[in-house]
This record gives structure tokens, sequence and C-alpha cells, in this order.
């Protein structure tokens, strides 16, 4: 059985630890998620950052923002590779659906992840 | 005056440029000045993904962007410029073009160079550069965004 999936999120300042800190808190799951910051790097540094939280696993990279040097850095990355899916827009919710299902192939799961980031976005009556 | 910010920053197009600056400048167009960019087609479609559809972006390499800076100045839409190392912006301003104001919004770690500000990092040759230019007249400071306090010159080389 191949390796389960890594999740790396991928954001500016302490957004991705916290995203990690809040997953383990409501799973208890706390060892699929790893956190990498840009914080005071070129896209060069970040990509060295990437390279090493994602160890050679087949892995999804959760990145903050649609653009930015957190996409660029994860997309070329990723370029070319079929163990290495990026989706945008991280939100709790994916990740939360997203270590449960880490079986998956990497675009697989990045597009679940995807779908189920986009059915949390909602504007309930108040 | 169209191009209201000269940056250097070597993350190119993020979110500080797009967000922090292009919010309140009302910008409407940013010229990205880069060789290895402005050869690759995946590379523009990357850097176009963080920029919303109201903002023109134009890809130029340096000797393009010599020839074409008169006539972005004169566009009547409010642009930004944006550059990745201080070699590409000593080729720009040695045209004799009148770039007065320079802002260094990123430049990081790498081998050689020390930590001037907590996202300026120069070695002695680049910080030399830039205070060369300095004395043809040219103003430059540091401000990662634009409700930081502009750094002068003096105080990061």
């Amino acid at each position: 059985m191949s390796d389960p999936l890594r999740g790396v999120i991928v954001s500016h300042a302490a957004v991705a630890e916290a995203l990690l800190t809040a997953v383990a808190a409501i799973t208890g799951v706390n060892d699929a998620l790893v956190p990498v910051s840009n914080d005071g790097c070129d896209t060069g540094a970040l990509t060295e950052r990437l390279i090493r939280a994602i160890d050679g696993r087949p892995a999804v990279l959760f990145v903050d923002l649609p653009g930015g040097s957190c996409l660029t850095s994860s997309v070329r990355l990723a370029r070319g590779r079929a163990d290495v899916a990026v989706v945008t827009g991280v939100n709790l919710a994916m990740l939360l659906d997203f270590v449960f299902h880490r079986d998956l192939t990497p675009a697989d799961a990045a597009r679940r992840a995807a779908e189920a980031g986009s059915r949390a976005i909602r504007t309930p009556a108040a | 005056m169209s191009i209201a910010l000269f940056r250097i920053d070597d993350r190119l197009i993020h979110g500080q440029v797009v967000v922090g600056w292009g919010k309140p400048l009302n910008a409407r167009f940013i010229v990205l000045v880069d060789d290895g960019v402005r050869a690759s087609d995946v590379e523009q479609e990357l850097y176009r993904m963080g920029v919303p559809p109201e903002i023109e972006v134009m890809f130029a390499s340096t000797t393009e962007a010599r020839q074409r800076l008169p006539d972005w100045e004169r566009d009547p839409r409010i642009g930004i410029l944006v550059l990745g190392d201080i070699n590409t912006l000593a080729a720009l301003t040695g045209n004799g073009h009148g770039v007065n104001r320079v802002n260094v919004g990123g430049l990081h770690h790498r081998p050689g160079r020390s930590e001037r500000l907590r996202y300026v990092y120069l070695t002695d040759e680049e910080a030399a550069q830039l205070r060369a230019l300095a004395a043809r007249g040219v103003e430059v400071t540091a401000q990662d965004v634009p409700t930081a306090r502009p750094v002068p010159l003096e105080d990061f080389t």
C-alpha cells in the first residue's frame, strides 16, 4: 500500500500554522498536514521549504490565495509531477475533509478538497 | 505621472503589490520587468493569476522596458512597475528617463547577503549600487507596505 497523502498548507504569515492547530483540535489527526509560511522568503527559498515539507511523499499543496508567491512556488514545484497537486483558497473545511481521505491520488484528493471547501462558503440567513 | 510606484521585489507580482499598494494607489496596470518571465508563457500565466481582471498586466524584458518606459509614463492610468533585482533597476535607470523614486519592497536572504531590514537583505555590492543610484538623484527608500514607515537609504545600507 502506498503512503497516505501528505497535505502541505502554504500561506502568508501564520495562517498555515493556525489551520494545522485547528485541524488537530477538531479531529485529533496531527500527522497529515505540514505548515509552510512564506515569511522572509523569495521564491527560491519558499520552494526549498516546500521540498522539505513534502519530503519525497505524494502530496497536496493547499495554498491560501489563487495568486502570489505561495501559488507561484507551489505550481512550479508541482508542474509535470503526478505525485503533487495544488489547491488554492485553503479553508478549514477542506482540510477537515482531506485528513480523512488521504488514500486518493493527489489530483483526486485536490478535486475533492476543492469541492469540500467550496461547499463551506455560504451566506446563511441571520 | 502614471507609474506611481517603481518597486524592487524578488517575489515580483504578489499580494503586497496587488492589494497592499494596488488598492490605495488605484492602480490599473502593472508592468513586470524580468527577462525570464518575459520569455515564458507559463510563468506569465502564473503571475496573471494573482491579479484581478480590472488591472492590466504587461510583461517586458529589460531591453523592452528601457524602450517602452516613456509610453508607460504617459499612460493616463496609474501603474506599478515591479522588477526583481538591483541590476535590472540599474539597467533601467541608466537610460536617462527620469525615474526619481524607487521603492525597495522585498529582497530576501541569499548567500552573500546580510540582513538590513526584516525584508531587505543586500550584499555590500548591492548596497553600493543603491547608494550610487541615490547619488544620481534617485530617492531610494525601503517600505514593504504603504502603511509602514518609509526607511531612508542611509538607514539600511
